[in-house]
């Protein structure tokens, strides 16, 4: 291993405690690993003989599949163990399946968890460095570095500095948002989150966005819009009328679109609610980057294995 | 058997005595109190001398609010690890909370709890008995059959009591014993699935919060039930500035109310909770500054009668887990000292008017015949130095569990002696 660490943090827990700097490091490793994708051998031998587990206690398509498929292209041995073949149904907990995982000695832990701090709770037990996929309603660190990627990729700004964003949606249960709140911010993006009160937390604004009620008034001049999906699993009865109403009010549909700029770019963390929060021609139309989130989401979590292993970028090809 | 305490500086507030003095024990009483110096000869005759000089001696300390998980849940603490803890933070009276297991709804569990304590023999245990049985919400407890076996108030603490009706009918009912009720305020459908105070810090981690409107509306509506029942209600561990306001204005149109704080509500704010500590949880949640201040003028103007800490001894298994999977609740009889004594330092209240809250007014409230130091009264007593310092070390604590924030933490104000009717029952280690 190097001895220069690439990264001022030992673990992805959240964006909340990373710099401008690191942030900067990943986007940049990963656009140099998006290459690898395309080729006809997907695959170098960089993390040969490296060991990943990912750790998945709530479901996940997307996300497991994104690691297990960045860790393959670099070489490493990926496990993975998800909530139900885990112990956890069997008492285990946490902390000992941690520990039980750190005496088989993996190289790198992911771990998704329906609670929040469960991946900060996880570095006190094992040596090795973790990345949270996804915490309750805390963080989901590499969802907003695909999604920064992904805007970098296609701003028509040279900086972040500036952008402007609108994220649409339930901000109160959203661990992407959080993510994205923190990332943005450091980057010096101006961020509106937009959505109903009911599904908004207390003292938002004290992260330093604005909150806005009215889809129309929120899109008009931003660069980015973000559309959440509406997790039905979380809300409880009182913060929605119904999702008839909600969709009236915030789904981004080509009409609503109108009130946005020309080249405004749209991004969706997925699954997507199809005609709830998002309408089918917008989700597939000319501004959306979807797709392109996807792509990235290998790359991104690829450049985080490498570059929490000790790889200097420099030294990447 | 004649003890002398001698040279100390006694602060009495039931008696008003505060200054220089020498106290006789004999025979589990105070024998006979002079300014210093000035005891006859045949007074301190043959007594074994306790040298008090340069350090507090005072009724000892009374805490109106404990969890000692005895009966169903002694791998967290016991009825004697309780008391020892107890004893080495200088309380020598203790008042145990219902929620343990089975509930202490009946003249058994009362019964048992009151016989344990007497053969551990360290402190005084005051059982609370349960306002419903089995802490449910449904059915009023016999509360007659509890005072007759030795309860001194009736609470759910833990859960608060929901219904309406059912409160309204715990205050006059309770009436009839002369005990009060004392309430965990808190609207459950507020705080669902809650972990931690609502506000920025709850946001930015991503937890459920627990609104303080939740003791807020509890508070008022325990009040409102006040007037036409005549009952008595005491609040548990106030933690919100409104609810505080909410007591001022009761007291002021002379309603049967009092309130206590812990503690940890006017020490810390939600702020602990940023890494996910979960010995920064429990219930109520710990607040914000605003809230901190309201408290400290709760108390500066009386509206807040006592202290109380809330002892909630957990074990790891309990606390070592997922934040919002964690237990409520932090131990509290070890730190409460130090904890306090800081809000002399910061002038919120004079050092006579922190230890009447922790002796004479809770004695006054629950109606025990302990908290002062006059002659023929009960020799409960504690002798502490209010200026040593030390480091809080969670393994040095009497308690079975550990579960403190204040772990680490430098703090002034060290308990020397603990005695319960004339009796040793903590000797700070000397070193």
């Amino acid at each position: 291993m190097t001895e220069t660490m690439p990264l001022s943090v030992k673990h992805i827990l959240g964006t909340r405690d990373m710099s401008r700097e690191d942030i900067t490091t990943i986007l940049d490793a990963a656009d140099s690993f998006k290459e690898i994708s395309t080729r006809q051998i997907k695959k170098v031998p960089t993390l040969r003989g490296r060991t990943v587990i990912n750790l998945f206690f709530e479901p996940s398509t997307r996300t497991r599949t994104s690691f297990e498929i960045a860790g393959k292209r670099l070489s490493a041995d990926v496990i993975n163990i998800s909530g139900s073949t885990s112990s956890a149904v069997k008492g285990e907990n946490l902390i000992d399946s941690a520990r039980n995982l750190e005496a088989m000695n993996p190289d790198i832990l992911v771990i998704r968890h329906a609670s929040a701090g469960a991946a900060n709770l996880l570095t006190q037990f094992v040596d090795c460095p973790v990345i949270n996929a996804g915490d309750g309603s805390h963080e989901h660190p590499t969802q907003a570095l695909l999604d920064l990627l992904t805007i970098r990729e296609h701003m028509r700004k040279e900086s972040f500095e500036g952008l402007k964003v609108a994220i649409i949606g339930d901000i109160m249960h959203s661990r992407v948002v959080r993510s994205n709140i923190f990332a943005m911010k450091t980057l010096g993006m101006e961020v509106t989150v937009v959505g109903p009160p009911t599904l908004m937390p207390v003292e938002i604004s004290h992260l330093g966005v604005k909150v806005e009620y009215d889809l129309e008034k929120a899109i008009r001049d931003v660069d980015v819009i973000m559309v959440l999906r509406i997790q039905l699993e979380r809300q409880n009865q009182y913060n929605l009328a119904s999702l008839r109403e909600y969709s009236n009010l915030f789904c981004l549909t080509t009409e609503t679109l109108k009130n946005a700029r020309d080249d405004v770019l749209i991004i969706h963390p997925g699954p997507v609610n199809r005609g709830i929060e998002i309408a089918l021609d917008v989700m597939e139309g000319e501004h959306s980057l979807i797709l392109n989130q996807v792509t990235n989401g290998v790359a991104v979590r690829m450049a985080l294995l490498y570059l929490l292993l000790g790889g200097g970028h420099e030294d990447l090809n | 058997m004649k003890i002398l305490i001698k040279g100390g500086q006694l602060i009495d507030p039931a008696n008003k005595r505060e200054g220089l003095y020498d106290l006789v024990i004999e025979k589990r009483k105070v024998l006979s109190v002079e300014k210093s110096g000035e005891l006859s000869a045949k007074d301190i005759e043959g007594a074994e001398i306790i040298d008090a000089k340069g350090l507090i001696v005072a009724p000892g300390f009374i805490d109106m609010h404990v969890h000692f998980r005895e009966p169903g849940h002694e791998y967290k603490e016991t009825i004697e690890t309780g008391c020892q803890s107890a004893a080495a933070g200088g309380f020598t009276s203790v008042a145990t909370m219902p929620n343990t297991d089975p509930v202490n709804d009946t003249r058994s569990v009362t019964e048992f709890i009151l016989r344990k304590a007497k053969e551990t023999g360290i402190v005084n245990v005051y059982p609370i008995g349960a306002i419903t049985q089995g802490l449910k919400g449904e059915r009023l407890s016999e509360m007659g059959d509890l005072k007759d076996a030795g309860v001194v108030g009736f609470s759910d603490d833990g859960r608060p009591v929901m219904n309406s009706e059912l409160m309204r009918r715990a205050l006059e009912y309770s009436k009839m014993f002369g005990l009060p009720c004392i309430q965990h305020s808190e609207m459950l459908d507020l705080t669902e699935d809650g972990c931690m105070n609502e506000g920025f810090i709850s946001t930015a981690l991503g937890l459920k919060g627990m609104p303080t409107e939740a003791e807020d509306i509890m508070v008022y509506r325990d009040i409102s039930l006040l007037p036409k029942t005549g009952g008595r209600l005491h609040v548990a561990h106030i933690s919100s500035g409104l609810s505080v306001d909410l007591v001022r204005q009761a007291k002021a149109k002379g309603l049967e109310v009092t309130c206590e704080v812990a503690p940890h509500h006017f020490a810390l704010t939600d702020e602990a909770v940023k890494d996910y500590d979960p010995n920064a949880k429990m219930s109520p949640p710990l607040r914000c500054k605003s809230d901190i201040e309201a408290i400290k003028e709760g108390l500066r103007d009386d509206t807040i009668d006592i202290i109380a800490t809330d002892h909630a001894p957990h074990d790891l298994i309990d606390k070592q887990v997922e934040f919002n999977r964690a237990c409520f609740g932090i131990v509290g009889l070890e730190t409460a000292l130090p904890l306090t004594l800081r809000l002399v330092d910061e002038k919120v209240f004079s050092m006579s008017k922190m230890i009447e809250k922790l002796t004479s007014r809770p004695a006054e409230i629950f109606n025990l015949d302990r908290g002062a130091l006059g002659v023929g009264d009960i020799a409960d007593i504690v002798i502490f130095d209010p200026k040593a310092e030390y480091e809080i070390d969670v393994q040095q604590f009497k308690s079975k569990s550990k579960n403190s924030p204040f772990n680490g933490w430098k703090v002034k104000g060290k308990v020397i002696k603990t005695l319960v009717a004339g009796k040793t029952v903590f000797s700070a280690p000397s070193n």
